[in-house]
């Protein structure tokens, strides 16, 4: 059984440069400023869960997090 | 372009790690070896040149000035051998601290969100092949002077309005901002003043006969107040834009296509792979980054464990944060498939660079148009690899053969 994974933007931190929507487009929406946030409530659907690490992982941020449910 | 004065020379140097100077000559052509002396040293080294100035060496000691506005102050970005006066509005949002740098960067950044880049990326790839049509036929070619330097201008005067066939006057400007007035402030006065002059036509023309580009888009902006801004942040947000796009995004396309020049592994990969240039291109970032940033210390703190003086200013280099080994695992290798890559080559914290989406574009564009139609092509062994000096790293003559028979 794969845990559930949650992906969460922390706005303060992020900067909107937009590695995260580029990596997992599923995942993350960008504002009218280009800031990003969780689509939806953040839950990782089955098979991106690669996509979640990598984004995290390309943030220069640090502002993402993944959270394993 | 004309080939203005050369800046003045300052004394060579012999010792690095206390006496640094981002102008060097050695650190022009190769500075890579220099930062990892520097950083074998300290996370913060000091040099008395430029009125005193500091150098983060590490990853960690550069995010943790980008992300302190507090004691770094961004109201100068750039090191210089004088501290010119103060004016407002010099280029915000760049020039801005808080509380002015975040209404001042709201209103840039809409019009360079990744979905307004993509509206471009059609004009963007008629630039670039406009351009090789002018060479591809001559066996070689500068790439430098005749391929990369000219995409981010064309690309900038087109959102901004102005007609791209005054690229080269632009270029001018920028060179003499960014590297003559190193040593040269009467550089620094005469480039800003001719360019504001140029942008007061640009806006009267505008009021008989509105457009709907980034200058009517400036001219427009309102405030927290609902009022218009004031002429000089109009004057000093134009400036920024035509500034800061041209410079750099040509570097890092420069260094891009040198580095393909001389790798033909990599090169045979994008091409047999052209999904992998994006994933390429930020590894191209992370290595080659073009942009170093300053910040002016405005009170005393430490920074990784090192104590920092007011008064001086900081060389705030991504280029080297990206080559910090404890950051980056082979960190001076280019490894073209990189998949963790936190590069800082836009720079960290609130002043994170508001056309990394645009120079992303244009990078991948650039190199999938020149992969396409160049797909084989060497450093001419005949010509000379140049290098620009200072703020912006990139190489400014970059002679290539192209084409099988090389
Ligand atoms: S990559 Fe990080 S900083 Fe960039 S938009 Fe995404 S969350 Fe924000």
């Amino acid at each position: 059984m794969t845990e559930r994974l949650k992906v969460h933007v922390d706005p303060d931190k992020c900067q909107g440069h937009a590695r995260c929507k580029a990596l997992a487009p599923e995942l993350f929406e960008l504002d009218e400023y280009g800031n990003a946030h969780e689509a939806g409530n953040g839950i990782v659907p089955p098979g991106l869960e690669d996509k979640a690490w990598l984004a995290k992982s390309n943030c220069p941020e640090i502002a993402i997090d993944v959270i394993e449910e | 372009m004309s080939d203005v004065s050369q800046p003045a020379a300052h004394p060579p140097v012999t010792d690095w790690v206390n006496d640094f100077d981002h102008t060097d000559p050695q650190w022009t052509d190769d500075p890579f070896p220099i930062w990892d002396e520097l950083r074998a040293a300290s996370p913060v080294v000091h040099t008395e040149r430029f009125l005193g100035c500091y150098m983060p060496t590490t990853y960690d000691a550069v995010r943790e000035i980008a992300n302190d506005p507090e004691h770094f102050s961004s109201r100068r970005i750039i090191v210089r051998d004088v501290r010119p006066e103060l004016t407002r509005n010099a280029a915000p949002p760049i020039t801005s601290d808080p509380p002015v740098h975040k209404p001042a960067k709201q209103l840039l950044l809409p019009p360079f969100t990744p979905d307004a880049m993509k509206k471009l990326e059609p004009r963007m790839r008629a630039i670039c092949n406009e351009l090789i049509d002018g060479f591809i036929a001559d066996g070689k070619v500068d790439a430098a002077a005749r391929y990369s330097k000219y995409i981010p201008v064309q690309a900038i005067a087109h959102m901004l309005g102005i007609p791209e066939s005054d690229s080269d006057l632009f270029i001018n400007w920028i060179h003499m901002i960014l590297e003559l007035s190193i040593k040269d402030e009467s550089k620094l006065l005469e480039a800003v003043q001719e360019m504001s002059a140029y942008f007061r036509t640009q806006i009267e023309e505008r009021r008989s006969r509105p457009t709907d580009d980034l200058i009517s888009y400036l001219m427009n902006a309102k405030d927290k107040e609902g009022q218009p801004l004031e002429e000089s942040h109009v004057l000093g947000s134009l400036r920024l834009l035509l500034i800061a796009g041209i410079d750099t995004t040509w570097s890092a396309i420069g260094s891009s296509l040198w580095h393909l020049a001389r790798t033909p592994a990599d090169r045979e990969r994008l091409i047999a792979e052209p999904g992998l240039i994006p994933t390429a291109v930020e590894e191209l970032l992370r290595a080659y980054s073009p942009v170093t940033m300053a910040r002016e210390v405005v009170k005393e703190t430490t920074v990784s464990g090192c104590p920092v003086k007011a008064g001086n200013m900081v060389l705030l280099s991504f280029p080297a944060a990206n080559r910090d080994p404890k950051m980056f695992p082979d960190a001076d290798k280019v490894v073209i498939d990189r998949r963790e890559n936190r590069h800082a080559a836009f720079g960290l914290g609130i002043h994170r660079c508001v056309g990394s989406n645009l120079a992303r574009m244009e990078m991948q564009v650039a190199l999938e148009e020149w992969l396409k139609r160049i797909p084989d092509f060497a450093l001419d062994p005949a010509g000379t690899v140049t290098w620009s000096q200072g703020t912006v790293r990139g190489p400014r003559q970059l002679p290539f053969l192209l084409g099988r028979a090389m």
